[in-house]
C-alpha cells in the first residue's frame, strides 16, 4: 500500500511539474466530460434507457467528446511531435472542430 | 468493344517504360501519366461492362436489381422521406413489407441524387438509364480508389497496375455490368475508399482522415450489408498491431475517432438500427475500442512512471482488461442483451450449417462454396501472382501492410466459403498483384539507374518471379531456364534476360486482358430476363418470354390481382408487371415462403386450400422443358420441398419426391407424389400433346432429357391463362369456388331459366347487318316514301 501511495504521489508531482498549461486545460475538459459520462451511466442504471436513441446519442456524444479530446491532447503534446510530424497544433485543433461538427450533426439527427 | 478491354494494360505498360526514363526530368510527367492511365482504366472498365447493353438493350438485369430499380423510381417520384416511410402492400401479400426500414438506401440515394443533379442542370435523363449505367461508372471510381489504396501501401506504379486490374477483372465485372443495378456495384467502391482512408489515417494519425474514414464507412453501411467486413477487419488490424507491439498514438487517434463516429453514424441507417451495439458481429470493434483505451491509458501512465515493475503491471493489466471485456461480451450474449451471431454468419464458419438449418440460404446458388475453377475463371493470372505480392508485403512489413495482409487472408477464406464473397477478394487480389507486377517490372526495367539499390533484393525477386511465371503459360518455362543460366554467368541481369522476362510478363498481361474480355462477354453479360440462344448456323435468337409474360400480366389482369410464384420471381413480377406478389427475393419471412413451397409441392386440392386462404388469383411458373432452360422451377423444386418440409414436416416429406433409389426424376418412374403435385402439373399441363419435331416423342422434356411420366391430365382448380411463346413462363388462373366441380345440367333440366337469352348476331342468318327503318322493298314495286 505504501508503494501505491508513493506511486500516486510521484504521479501527481510529475504531472503538476511537467505538464504544459495547454494540456492541463484539455485535461480539465476531459475530466468534466468523464464526469458527465459517469453521471449519464449512473442515470441509465438507475432510471433506465427509455428513449433508447436519445440515451445512446447522449452517451455516445459524451464518449466521442472524450475520445476526441484525448486525440487532441495527444496531437498537441510536444512529446509526441515525432509521431505526428504532419500535424501541427493548429491543424489538430481544426481537425478537432471538424470532427465535432460531423459528430454533433449526427447526434442532432439521432437524438430524435 | 473487344478493343476496349484488350487495349487496357498496354498503354499502362508503355507509360511505365516512359515514366522510368522521364521521372528524372519532370515530376509533371508523372501526374500526367497517372492521370492518363487512370482515365484509360476508367474508360476501358466502363466500355467492357457494356456488352449487355450492346448485345441486348439498356435493361435492368436479374432479380434484385429489379427491386432496387423499382424503389429508386419510387423515391424519385415520391421523394426521400416518403421512400423511408414506404409501406409496400404489393409485396408479401397479406403481410406487406416496410421497404424504408428493410433496405440499404445507399444505392437508391446515389442514383437518385445523380438524377436530381442532372435534372437541375437541365439534362433530362431517365432514371432507368442512370440505374443501368451506375455500376460501370462506379467501377471507374473503384479503380481510382484502388489506385489510392495501393499507392498508400506500396508505390504509385503498383497503384496504376492495381487500378487497371480492377477495371477489367472478371470477379468484379460479374457484379457490375451495365444493368446489374445492385448494392455491390457501389459497395466495392465504398469498401476500397474506406480502406484507403483508413490506411491514410493510420499513417498520419490525423483526426481529419479518421473522420473521412468514418464518413465513407457510413456510406458503405448505407450501401451494403458487407459493411460488417469492414467493422471486423479494421479492429482486427488494430488488434494485430497491438499484439505485434506496434501501438502508437497515431493508431489510437485514428481508430478511436473512426470507431466512435462510425458507430453513431451506422446507427442512422434504419435497417441497421441498434444492431451495432446489440449484435455479436459488431462486438469485436467495441472490444478493441475498450482495449485501445486501456492500452493508451497504461502507456500514458508509463511515460510518467518509468519503473521496472511497470512492465509486469502493464502486461497483467492488458491481459486482464482484454479478458474482462471478453467475458462481459459473453455474459451479455448469454443474458440476451446482445444478440448472438445470426445464421448467415454461422454459415460463414461452418459451410454445412446453412444446408441443415437454413435451406433458404443454401438454396441460393451464389451461397455455395467456391470451386477452384471459379477462382481461376474470375481472377485468371492474378490468382497466381497475388501470393507474390502478399509475400513482398510480409517481407517489408509496416503498419499498413499488416492491414493488407489481414485483408487478403480473411478475404481468401470468405471467398472460399461462398461464391458471392469472391467479390470481396477481388480488390485485394488486384492490389497485391499490382504490387507483384510493379515490383517485377521495376526490377527488370530499371537498368541504368542505381543498380546497387536493387542488388540487395535481387535474390528474393528471383525466387518470386520464378514463382509467378511458373504457373502461367508453357512458354515461360523455357525462358526461365535461360535466365537462370545467365544469372550464373554474370552478376547483374543481362539485357537479353530483361527483355525476355519483360516480354513474358507482357504476354501474360495480354492473355489476362483477352481472358477478361472473353469472360465478360460470354459469362457475365447476360441480363437473364432476356435469353439468347444460338442456332447451328450461329444466328442468334432472342427469347423474350419473361417480359412477354409480365407484360401480359400487367395488361390482362386486374390491378390488384395477386400472383403466386416461387420467390425468385417476386421482384420481377412487382417490377415489370406491377402486381401483388406473395413472396419475393427479400426472403425475410421463412414461414411464408414455406407456405408457398407447400402449395407448390402438394397436390391440387391441398394446394387450392392454401391458395384460397392466401387469395391467390394467378400462379406463375417457369418451365424450361421446351427450350432446355435449366434454371426453371422443376429444377428448383427440391428446394421448395425442403423449405416447405422445414415448416410443415407433417404434410411434406422430401423422401416422397425421390424414387426408391433416391433419384429425383420426372419420367414414368417418378414417385406419384411428384407426378401429381401442383408444380409438376402446372409445368407439364398439356405438355404431353406437344411435339417438338417429328422424330421426338411427345412430351419430351429437353431440360431433363426424359419423356415426362404423367402426360394427359386435366386441371380442376386452375385453368391455363397464358403461356409464352417458348413455354418459358406459364400463367394459370385460380378458379373461383363456383367454377369447378359442377356437373353441367342440360338446359331443359334447369330450374332457373335464363331471363334474357342472348343470341349473338354473328350466328344469326342476318349476318350482314341490318339498317334501321329500312324501307320495305317489294320486287316490281316502287318504294313508298314513309317520311
Amino acid at each position: 500500500m505504501a508503494n501505491l501511495s508513493s506511486v500516486v504521489a510521484k504521479f501527481y508531482n510529475e504531472y503538476t511539474v511537467h505538464t504544459p498549461k495547454k494540456l492541463k486545460i484539455i485535461d480539465s475538459y476531459l475530466l468534466y466530460v468523464l464526469l458527465t459520462g459517469i453521471i449519464q451511466f449512473a442515470y441509465c442504471c438507475l432510471v433506465g434507457t427509455f428513449p433508447f436513441n436519445s440515451f445512446l446519442s447522449g452517451f455516445i456524444s459524451t464518449v466521442s467528446c472524450f475520445v476526441l479530446g484525448v486525440c487532441l491532447r495527444l496531437q498537441v503534446n510536444p512529446e509526441n511531435k515525432a509521431q505526428f510530424f504532419s500535424v501541427s497544433p493548429e491543424r489538430a485543433f481544426a481537425d478537432f472542430i471538424f470532427a465535432h461538427v460531423i459528430l454533433h450533426l449526427v447526434v442532432m439527427n439521432f437524438i430524435g | 468493344m473487344g478493343q476496349g478491354g484488350f487495349g487496357d494494360p498496354r498503354p499502362k505498360r508503355s507509360h511505365n517504360v516512359d515514366r522510368n526514363s522521364l521521372i528524372s526530368n519532370a515530376s509533371g510527367w508523372k501526374s500526367l501519366i497517372t492521370f492518363t492511365v487512370l482515365a484509360l482504366a476508367w474508360i476501358s472498365g466502363f466500355a467492357s461492362r457494356l456488352f449487355a447493353v450492346i448485345r441486348f438493350e439498356s435493361i435492368i438485369h436479374e432479380f434484385d436489381p429489379w427491386f432496387n430499380y423499382r424503389s429508386t423510381a419510387y423515391m424519385v417520384q415520391h421523394g426521400f422521406y416518403n421512400f423511408l416511410n414506404w409501406f409496400d402492400e404489393r409485396a408479401w401479400y397479406p403481410l406487406g413489407r416496410i421497404v424504408g426500414g428493410t433496405v440499404y438506401p445507399g444505392l437508391m440515394l446515389t442514383s437518385g441524387s445523380i438524377h436530381y443533379i442532372l435534372h437541375s442542370l437541365n439534362i433530362p435523363v431517365n432514371i432507368r438509364d442512370i440505374c443501368v449505367f451506375l455500376a460501370p461508372v462506379f467501377s471507374g471510381l473503384t479503380s481510382i480508389s484502388t489506385y489510392l489504396l495501393t499507392k498508400e501501401i506500396w508505390s504509385p506504379g503498383a497503384g496504376l497496375f492495381a487500378a487497371c486490374f480492377i477495371a477489367i477483372v472478371p470477379g468484379y465485372i460479374s457484379r457490375s455490368v451495365a444493368g446489374s443495378y445492385d448494392n455491390e456495384g457501389i459497395a466495392i467502391f465504398a469498401l476500397q475508399i474506406t480502406y484507403f482512408l483508413w490506411v491514410r489515417s493510420v499513417k498520419t494519425g490525423s483526426i481529419f482522415w479518421a473522420c473521412l474514414t468514418a464518413l465513407s464507412y457510413f456510406y458503405m453501411v448505407s450501401a451494403w450489408g458487407g459493411y460488417v467486413f469492414i467493422i471486423n477487419l479494421i479492429p482486427l488490424h488494430v488488434f494485430v498491431l497491438l499484439l505485434m507491439g506496434r501501438y502508437s498514438s497515431r493508431l489510437f487517434t485514428s481508430y478511436t475517432t473512426f470507431y466512435i463516429l462510425g458507430l453513431i453514424m451506422s446507427m442512422q441507417i434504419p435497417f441497421v438500427g441498434f444492431q451495432p451495439i446489440r449484435t455479436s458481429e459488431h462486438m469485436a470493434a467495441s472490444g478493441v475500442f475498450a482495449l485501445m483505451m486501456a492500452v493508451s491509458f497504461l502507456k500514458y501512465v508509463q511515460t510518467i512512471l518509468t519503473k521496472a515493475e511497470m512492465r509486469y503491471f502493464y502486461t497483467v493489466a492488458v491481459v486482464g482488461a482484454g479478458s474482462v471485456v471478453f467475458f462481459i461480451v459473453v455474459l451479455l450474449t448469454y443474458a440476451g442483451v446482445i444478440a448472438p451471431w445470426s445464421g448467415r454468419f454461422y454459415s460463414l464458419w461452418d459451410t454445412g450449417y446453412a444446408k441443415i438449418h437454413i435451406p433458404i440460404i443454401a438454396s441460393v446458388s451464389e451461397h455455395q462454396p467456391t470451386t477452384w475453377f471459379s477462382f481461376f475463371f474470375d481472377l485468371h493470372i492474378l490468382v497466381t501472382t497475388f501470393p507474390v505480392g502478399l509475400w513482398y508485403c510480409i517481407k517489408n512489413i509496416n503498419d499498413e501492410r499488416v492491414f493488407v495482409v489481414l485483408y487478403a487472408v480473411s478475404a481468401v477464406y470468405f471467398a472460399g466459403v461462398m461464391v458471392r464473397l469472391m467479390l470481396t477478394l477481388t480488390p485485394v487480389v488486384c492490389v497485391l498483384s499490382g504490387i507483384a507486377f510493379s515490383h517485377l517490372l521495376g526490377l527488370y526495367l530499371k537498368e541504368e539507374e542505381n543498380p546497387s539499390a536493387q542488388d540487395s533484393d535481387s535474390e528474393t525477386e528471383d525466387g518470386s518471379s520464378e514463382k509467378s511465371s511458373r504457373n502461367l503459360y508453357d512458354k515461360a518455362g523455357k525462358l526461365r531456364r535461360m535466365r537462370h543460366e545467365q544469372i550464373r554467368e554474370s552478376d547483374g541481369l543481362g539485357s537479353n534476360v530483361r527483355g525476355i522476362v519483360v516480354l513474358a510478363i507482357l504476354m501474360m498481361l495480354m492473355m489476362f486482358a483477352v481472358h477478361c474480355t472473353w469472360v465478360t462477354g460470354n459469362a457475365y453479360s447476360s441480363p437473364s430476363i432476356v435469353l439468347a440462344s444460338y442456332g447451328q448456323d450461329g444466328t442468334r435468337q432472342i427469347l423474350d418470354d419473361f417480359r412477354e409474360a409480365y407484360y401480359w400480366l400487367s395488361q390482362n389482369t386486374h390491378s390488384d390481382a395477386r400472383v403466386m410464384s416461387w420467390w425468385d420471381y417476386g421482384y420481377q413480377i412487382a417490377g415489370m408487371a406491377n402486381r401483388t406478389t406473395l413472396v419475393d427475393n427479400n426472403t425475410w419471412n421463412n414461414s411464408h415462403i414455406a407456405l408457398v413451397g407447400k402449395a407448390m409441392s402438394s397436390n391440387e386440392s391441398e394446394a387450392y386450400k392454401i391458395m384460397t386462404s392466401l387469395d391467390v388469383d394467378y400462379v406463375l411458373v417457369i418451365f424450361g422443358g421446351v427450350i432446355g432452360y435449366s434454371g426453371d422451377d422443376i429444377n428448383k423444386f427440391l428446394w421448395m420441398v425442403r423449405i416447405a418440409e422445414g415448416e410443415h414436416p407433417k404434410d411434406i416429406r422430401e423422401s416422397d419426391y425421390f424414387t426408391e433409389r433416391g433419384e429425383f426424376r420426372v419420367d414414368s418412374e417418378g414417385t406419384p407424389t411428384l407426378l401429381n403435385c401442383l408444380m409438376y402439373k402446372l409445368s407439364y399441363y398439356r405438355f404431353g400433346e406437344l411435339r417438338m419435331d417429328y422424330r421426338s416423342t411427345p412430351g419430351f422434356d429437353r431440360t431433363r432429357n426424359v419423356v415426362i411420366g404423367n402426360k394427359n391430365f386435366d386441371l380442376t382448380y386452375l385453368e391455363e391463362a397464358y403461356t409464352t411463346e417458348h413455354w418459358l413462363v406459364r400463367i394459370y388462373r385460380v378458379k373461383k369456388p363456383d367454377e369447378f366441380n359442377r356437373p353441367r345440367i342440360p338446359l331443359s333440366d334447369r330450374k332457373i331459366k335464363r331471363s334474357k337469352i342472348f343470341i349473338s348476331k354473328k350466328t344469326n342468318k342476318r349476318k350482314k347487318g341490318s339498317i334501321k327503318n329500312k324501307p320495305p322493298v317489294v320486287k316490281g314495286k316502287k318504294p313508298t316514301k314513309t317520311a
